[in-house]
């Protein structure tokens, strides 16, 4: 038991939670954007598959991990128009339209990797990046925050810059209009579809982006590799009430507690059942969250309602 | 005008999903979405280096056939019909249940404890017991996010993703310890469960168990409790516009609520007969909740949309995707080309339903002479 309890090992437990919430992050701030604007994205998920699977090919076949980052990059960006051509332009229904995108990704995914792949092939992911300059002279926190790779220190950053987008920029106002008051937005002239198109492709973007971060972090794919983190970041969402900060609460806690379960595990403080009623623990806590944020904080007016000026 | 106005109204307060079940939506648009996915399904045969049409005889022959594939394809069918049949009712009463993979896995994990609980009891007894007790199990997995969307206004497209995630793990703390099968393997299943809660193998020289008849049945009380009963007729209203039923009397709160139980209820019994009418006759928990489930939870959904959210056509819709996940071995073997392409391709479905609604609306109002009226929107 007392093994767990050393700075050392508690700052390492610290350190790999930060790496594990860094998919979540990433994928909740895209879903953030496209919420803003007014577009449920349900396909998370699948958008992270396949972005998981092409960042693991791409450093498989090339060997770079950073080509891979940028493939995964550029195929959520791909599922981002498609998505939006689906649900701004074809107004089909977000919430099963999603489920669609889930299960495509699903399939794909696991299709390609056992016709291209077959067999698990560990990739060599990214390395970390230790900011020494900043390391060295804060000690332990220096080592909690400041030794990660560089995916991390982005994600990260990405907190105060999609802020800085959604509250204090012309776009970000816009985005806040066509989520809250599309027709409002459209009298105005803001074209209502071009600004959800636009949120919906930054945030499938930052969801190709997160599985390729997962995938590197973990250096390997296999079926089902993200296992329902995506449907978690959309959770996420609700749990930071569409704030960024919110957000990356919420990612910090989900990561910290399946690392802080981990390491308990491997130290064998706990059984295995015990690890199950605790890896359960943010589901349980995002549901109540979710019981007192429904009633205080709304969330945009115009969620999941399609564009028309008729309606 | 005033009257497009209102439909978008519903539309957007209640999911009025119930347009995918217009006359005109419920064979056209089906068709069309499957014709379009069995082509980007082609493509990739193409990518791949398979010929397309070899890919789909052996995908066909391997669904239906003969007696054997025929059987084999309902038996993939149960849980789809099952879990379809249940998103009928909530979709119908304006929910969005996504949580037919954690209603599937709580309907096992009670039907399990029943059946570990009561091993001596007969057979004719333990059977309907289990089942039910599959229903009860499914049923309050639905009804806590029916009642926390009704009562306190949560979401339940994330509840119930929520409620999946906590079935999963509460049923791999169940299998790490409690319920683990003893012995030096630390497989997370259960032991091989009481002989007198196995499904009865149907006569007829096929595996087809009794399961097709349960899910049969369930189908058509979900059919008469929608359209021929007054409860039903409640859930419809509801899901048509909650507005106006709250006006009317009606106590939505109460419908959402039985809506998703009765929702659950039914994934609950599909967890049920995986359980009871599987090979192993466990409960296995081992390589994960979707392997467990395999994925019937969301491909309900698509089965559900694509019989037009009617629980009988949801019955034909079932078997046939459940024809897609049989023919689907067929064709890796012949082709060499994984069956999650199937799974793909079912996405490739719901996507195609979903997305044409707007021009099926389209096509419709030309249809009736009244295409100006569209064209601003």
């Amino acid at each position: 038991m007392n093994d767990f309890f050393t700075v050392a090992i508690i700052t390492a437990t610290l350190a790999s939670g930060i790496r594990l919430a860094v998919p979540f992050l990433l994928a909740a701030l895209g879903e953030a954007v496209g919420q803003r604007a007014g577009v449920l994205n349900l396909g998370v998920e699948g958008v992270m598959l396949i972005g998981a699977f092409a960042a693991y090919y791409t450093a498989l076949e090339s060997g770079s991990a950073a080509f891979g980052l940028l493939m995964g990059l550029v195929t959520g960006m791909v599922m981002g128009l498609i998505y939006a051509f689906i649900t701004v332009v074809m107004h089909a229904e977000q919430g099963i339209s999603g489920i669609g995108i889930y299960l495509f990704g699903l399939g794909f995914t696991d299709l390609l990797f056992q016709k291209q792949v077959g067999t698990p092939r560990p990739i060599s992911g990214l390395q970390a990046k230790p900011l020494n300059w900043l390391a060295e002279d804060t000690g332990r926190a220096g080592e909690l925050l400041f030794s990660h790779t560089i995916l991390t220190y982005v994600a990260f950053l990405l907190v105060p810059v999609i802020y800085w987008l959604i509250t204090k920029t012309t776009f970000g106002l816009n985005v806040r209009a066509v989520g809250e008051n599309p027709q409002a937005a459209d009298t105005l002239g803001v074209s209502v579809n071009g600004i959800r198109t636009a949120a919906i492709v930054i945030g499938n973007t930052m969801a190709g982006l997160a599985g390729a971060a997962l995938a590197l972090e973990i250096g390997i794919f296999q079926q089902n590799l993200t296992a329902g983190r995506g449907f978690i970041a959309i959770a996420l969402v609700y749990f930071g009430a569409w704030r960024p900060v919110g957000v990356m609460t919420g990612s910090l806690l989900f990561g910290i507690v399946s690392s802080t379960v981990l390491q308990l595990q491997v130290q064998d403080v706990i059984s295995g059942s015990v690890a199950s009623i605790a890896n359960m623990a943010p589901a349980v806590l995002t549901v109540i969250v979710l019981v007192v944020v429904s009633r205080r904080i709304g969330q945009p007016a115009a969620l999941t309602r399609p564009f028309t000026r008729d309606g | 005008m005033l009257k497009m106005a209102d439909n978008q109204q519903a539309f957007s307060d209640g999911h009025d999903i119930g347009r995918y079940f217009r006359p005109f939506a419920g064979l056209v648009v089906p068709a069309a979405a499957v014709i379009a996915a069995l082509a980007v399904g082609a493509i990739l045969l193409g990518v791949f280096g398979a010929n397309p049409l070899t890919g789909y005889r052996e995908l066909f022959t391997g669904a239906f056939g003969g007696p054997d594939e025929l059987a084999a394809t309902a038996l993939k069918s149960i849980p789809l019909m099952l879990v379809g049949v249940g998103i009928c009712i909530a979709f119908r009463t304006g929910v969005i249940n996504i949580g037919g993979e954690g209603q599937i896995i709580m309907g096992a994990i009670l039907a399990t404890l029943v059946a570990l609980a009561l091993p001596d009891v007969p057979r004719p007894v333990l059977v309907p017991l289990v089942m039910i007790a599959g229903g009860i199990g499914g049923g309050i997995w639905g009804a806590i996010p029916g009642a926390l969307k009704a009562y306190s206004g949560v979401n339940e497209i994330l509840s119930t993703i929520m409620m999946n995630i906590i079935a999963g793990f509460f049923m791999s703390f169940l299998l790490e310890d409690w319920l683990i099968e003893p012995g030096a393997i630390r497989i997370q299943q259960t032991k091989r469960l009481t002989q007198n809660a196995d499904l009865p193998i149907l006569p007829g020289g096929t595996r087809l168990h009794l399961g097709i008849v349960v899910a049969l049945i369930v189908a058509i009380l979900a059919y008469l409790l929608l359209f021929r009963s007054s409860l039903g007729m409640r859930l419809r209203a509801v899901g048509h516009n909650p507005h106006a039923s709250r006006a009317s009397g009606m106590k939505v709160e109460m419908s959402i609520t039985q809506a998703l139980a009765f929702s659950g209820a039914c994934a609950g019994i599909a967890g049920a007969v995986l359980v009871f009418g599987s090979e192993s006759h466990r409960l296995i928990g081992e390589g994960g909740p979707l392997a467990f489930t395999q994925s019937a939870g969301f491909n309900g959904i698509v089965t559900a949309l694509f019989g037009g959210l009617h629980p009988l056509f949801t019955v034909l819709s079932s078997y046939l995707f459940g024809g897609m996940l049989a023919g689907g071995i067929s064709l890796q073997r012949a082709v060499q080309v994984p069956q999650a392409l199937v799974i793909a391709l079912n996405g490739v479905v719901v996507v195609f339903v979903v997305g044409s609604l707007k021009l099926r609306t389209r096509v419709q109002r030309w249809a009736e002479g009244d295409i100006q009226m569209e064209d601003r929107a």
